[in-house]
């Protein structure tokens, strides 16, 4: 997949009190992201072409993807499609890029979010409301051992515009 | 075109009291914003600084102040000739509940246009901020050297 389309539409950095290994774990294990992620496990097969799966608390398929980088600890990126009818067709691909990178004792995360289109706003503030809460609870959890229990809701006024477009969402 | 703006939201295990002291005390400012202290009597209309080591780095005004929900202030950066030529621009933080957490959106807009800050303030509030959450949650402030920040000029 040729990736030089996509441009950023959401970047978020994080600093970590944790190694570059560890924050790699906690991206890349199902054990780990069930605790930050909302139960939401991660399963993937870490090698470029690989599958990238989360897969909701009751096990059904939430998001589907395929490793495109993959260079532990420092750079994973992966799409990552949400699987609601027609969203791809729709919207194309997300790409989402884990950069891990030493900061002095720390480590700086940044995820970045990228399209190969125009995005709304609305349909953006899906990821600019979701990824804040994900990085903040994957920080508490290898930073004190207790992830964060943030509920959440996706944002109406996205669900509105997927609607709007004719994409399913549940 | 957007008028540039930064967003930043974090979700810490705290209180809103907690919350505004951390963001209005220099004891903890100090803390986890690099040694940074935080002058004002946090009454709208008055001024407020910032204070590093002994030096002002940022001179302006409080705009907001709701303790514990909403705090705003101008932002004037004047250690630096070009940006202390911009006219101040405009931080606000909001601090609301969420379940048994707080939710922190801080706002930084009203950009020049062509603000020689953004770069800046775009790399520097996520280390502040992920700092100040460790501060919070864990005890800890994070130690995180500015080099790795990579701000242009800060080089």
């Amino acid at each position: 997949m040729n990736i030089s389309q996509f441009k950023p539409a959401i970047v978020y950095t994080i600093y970590i009190a944790s190694t570059p290994e560890k924050v790699w774990e906690a991206l890349t294990t199902a054990e780990l992201s069930r605790k930050y992620f909302s139960g939401n496990a991660v399963e993937v097969d870490l090698r470029v072409g690989g599958a990238y799966i989360v897969r909701t608390p009751d096990g059904a398929l939430h998001i589907s993807g395929e490793v495109i980088e993959c260079d532990p600890p420092r750079k994973l990126t992966i799409t990552f499609n949400v699987n609601w009818p027609a969203l791809i067709e729709k919207l194309g691909p997300t790409l989402v890029t884990y950069e891990i990178e030493p900061a002095g004792d720390v480590v700086k995360l940044t995820l970045i979010q990228s399209h190969d289109r125009p995005i709304s706003d609305d349909i953006l503030s899906g990821g600019r409301s979701g990824w804040p809460a994900i990085l903040s609870s994957l920080k508490s959890l290898l930073e004190t051992g207790e992830a964060l229990i943030i509920k959440m809701a996706p944002p109406q006024r996205m669900l509105e515009a997927l609607k709007k477009m004719g994409i399913g969402t549940p | 075109m957007r008028k540039p703006e930064f967003v930043y939201v974090s979700y810490i295990e705290t209180t809103p009291e907690r919350l505004w002291e951390a963001l209005t005390s220099s004891d903890f400012t100090k803390r986890y914003w690099w040694n940074t202290s935080v002058v004002s009597d946090w009454k709208v209309g008055s001024p407020f600084s910032l204070v590093l080591n002994g030096q002002t780095t940022d001179v302006s005004e409080i705009l907001e102040a709701d303790r514990p929900r909403r705090l705003s202030y101008s932002f004037h950066h004047i250690l630096n000739e070009a940006a202390r030529k911009e006219r101040p621009s405009r931080v606000t933080f909001v601090i609301e509940p969420h379940g048994k957490l707080v939710k922190l959106t801080l706002t930084h807009e009203d950009f020049e246009d062509g603000s020689v800050i953004l770069d800046g303030i775009s790399k520097g509030w996520p280390a502040i901020l992920s700092s100040l959450k460790s501060m919070l949650e864990s005890g800890t402030a994070l130690a995180i050297p500015a080099a790795a920040l990579d701000i242009e000029g800060l080089k």
